[in-house]
């Protein structure tokens, strides 16, 4: 019994070691292009010496293009291609899950299409639209946010889907349904709710597709955040600018994946009770 | 608020090939709790379904108070569901799930508060009403189904299988407090099970099913003793099937002589469907046999015999059972109680 014991912890010892190995092999890939760019961005005037100036010149540098202005243009994107994103997702999964059950197969290879598609592809399909929009609607570079959308279907429709894994969305709606919620209600107010991590993991996957996305913007000729940084890499002697913006983007898109997370979580942790009191 | 009339005419429900319902008539009388009873496929659900609006007919009619309700979606129905899944919604309390179909209708705030302590009062769960569903046992669960059901004053009460995901004493507690709840409110309720005990002990009239049809419909005295078909005799209660002869309005079963409930069946060889509890010990009956197993019930014992050609259950009480052991010898009889012929 003893022996058997002391095997099995040998082997979880074992097994943890290699954890770590792995995590701190996989964390300093990760982490150490940051922190050297962060570094950077804090680089004085001269090798070596640390300053503030380049995360001053954010809100300062005028361009062309004006960077503050790509920033904001970009942050609006996020909050657009979101809303957009859930208004025609949310209801379409729910109802997918409840009265066409047999279209699962067909709404989800839609939605993965883009991810299959190239850039590049996209771009050129998407050019003659593009055209049309300008003439017709509006000259903004908001109006980036059809085409993200569409980029965003396969992450939001996977985090939708999988919110929605959890929830016996039969049962539920069909007893809100007998006390006399119409549809709309039986969606919003007894299926949405419950699926809120899910609903949190679309909008982040999608806030952060639009905060890092550079190439349709750019061949579409539209100015987004990561487009000036590109022409401020190309315009400016001094790069630390470009760095201190990349890497306050960077920072915002981790504190939203920890704001995220963190609501998530309390709400997770209601489930996980829930299943050990059963 | 007191019961009104349900009836269902001529329902039909067919999936693909396989009919669900085969054209069923069911009328429920006011404030009457009728049990459908049967074994899974036999379309107990669909029928609930149908009822509450979750499905639509293929053919037939549902009336509820004289009113056709046939193509009325569920949601107008007002109809309180309990069911068999815990369907209580895990983002509101306990007070708010009883509340949800009250806010649906647009009741003020107090009257709803109100009404919701009231429905908790009567499954005696107010101190639970600021818990979340996580919180409570699956018993708790479902008596909040049943109060949320209830708040909204329902005309018709629908239970599917509520007391299936629960252990075997909270379903009796539940089992007499949901009859005792119902008497109360006096509302016409269709409680679908397939568990006989429960239909048996709940209902005022069991319907037992088969196939999409009711083959009998009955108080549940009716249905145990006075079975109309040998499916009924063999679903409901656990049926010895042995070898018999009929002669003129009676059976004989190795040597013991029974009426018939069915007089006019024919003469010649037949199964005949015999009670456990109608075979008893006698110190020299015309059934000899070993006892190869004795089932403890609790009060009673139940013991299967051999009798060289087939085995016999019989039913006694625990302190008669006690005395036969598995290889002990033992004598039978046959009560004659009218028996029913396969």
């Amino acid at each position: 019994m003893a022996a058997v014991t002391g095997l099995h912890a040998r082997r979880r010892r074992r097994l943890n070691v290699f954890r770590y190995a792995v995590f701190t092999v996989f964390g300093l890939f990760f982490l150490l292009p940051l922190l050297a760019m962060i570094r950077f961005s804090l680089e004085g005037s001269t090798s070596g010496s640390w300053s503030l100036s380049a995360w001053g010149q954010i809100a300062s540098y005028a361009g062309p293009p004006p960077l503050l202005s790509g920033v904001e243009i970009t942050l609006e994107l996020a909050v657009i291609t979101c809303l957009v994103v859930l208004v025609l997702l949310v209801p379409t999964v729910i109802w997918v899950r409840l009265r066409v059950r047999w279209m699962t197969r067909l709404i989800e290879a839609l939605c993965l299409l883009p991810l299959t598609i190239p850039a590049i592809v996209l771009v050129v399909g998407l050019a003659p639209i593009y055209r049309v929009i300008r003439q017709q609607f509006s000259l903004s570079a908001l109006q980036l946010f059809w085409v993200y959308a569409v980029l965003a279907l396969p992450y939001a429709y996977r985090a939708l889907a999988a919110g929605l894994e959890g929830v016996d969305v039969k049962t539920l709606s069909e007893a809100a349904r007998s006390l006399g919620a119409g549809w709309i209600t039986v969606i919003w107010r007894v299926i949405v709710p419950n699926m809120r991590q899910g609903v949190l993991n679309a909008m982040l996957l999608t806030g952060a597709l639009v905060l890092g996305e550079f190439t349709i913007a750019y061949l579409l000729l539209y100015t987004n955040l990561q487009v000036t940084l590109f022409y401020v890499s190309r315009g400016t002697p001094n790069a630390g600018v470009l760095f201190s913006t990349s890497s306050a983007a960077l920072l915002f898109a981790f504190v939203l994946l920890l704001i995220l997370s963190y609501v998530g979580r309390r709400r997770g942790g209601q489930s996980e009770r829930s299943k050990v009191s059963k | 608020m007191t019961g009104v009339e349900v009836s269902l005419r001529g329902l039909h429900r067919r999936y693909g090939q396989v009919v669900a319902l085969d054209g069923l008539d069911l009328t429920l009388a006011p404030g009457e709790l009728v049990a459908l009873l049967g074994p899974s496929g036999c379309g107990k659900t669909t029928t609930l379904r149908l009822l509450a609006g979750l499905e639509d007919a293929d053919g037939g009619q549902v009336t509820v108070a004289g009113t056709d309700i046939t193509h009325v979606p569920s949601n107008r129905r007002d109809m309180g569901m309990v069911f068999q899944a815990y369907s209580l919604f895990p983002h509101m309390t306990v007070r708010d799930n009883v509340a949800f179909g009250l806010k649906l209708r647009r009741t003020g705030r107090t009257e709803r508060e109100r009404r919701a302590m009231e429905m908790l009062e009567l499954v005696s769960l107010t101190e639970q009403a600021g818990r979340y569903a996580h919180q409570l046992s699956g018993g708790q669960q479902q008596r909040v189904a049943l109060a949320r059901a209830l708040a909204i004053s329902p005309k018709v009460l629908l239970l599917d299988e509520p007391l299936s995901a629960l252990d075997a004493k909270v379903r009796a507690q539940l089992r007499d407090e949901i009859r005792r709840i119902q008497l109360e409110v006096g509302t016409t309720t269709l409680f679908v099970t397939h568990d006989q005990e429960e239909a048996l002990a709940i209902a005022d009239r069991v319907g037992v099913m088969r196939d999409g049809r009711i083959e009998q419909l009955g108080t549940p005295t009716d249905i145990y003793s006075r079975p109309a078909t040998s499916f009924v005799a063999e679903f409901v209660g656990l049926t010895n099937r042995l070898h018999g002869t009929v002669t003129g309005g009676s059976v004989d079963v190795r040597g013991c002589v029974l009426p018939l409930a069915n007089p006019a069946t024919q003469d010649g060889e037949a199964t005949v469907l015999v009670r456990p509890e109608a075979v008893t010990v006698t110190p020299s009956g015309p059934l000899t046999g070993t006892v190869i197993a004795v089932t403890f019930l609790g009060a009673s014992s139940r013991i299967t015999v051999d009798l060289g050609d087939t085995t016999v259950l019989a039913q006694l009480p625990t302190s008669d059972a006690t005395a036969l052991p598995a290889g002990s010898a033992v004598s039978l009889t046959i009560r004659p109680d009218p028996v029913l012929v396969a």
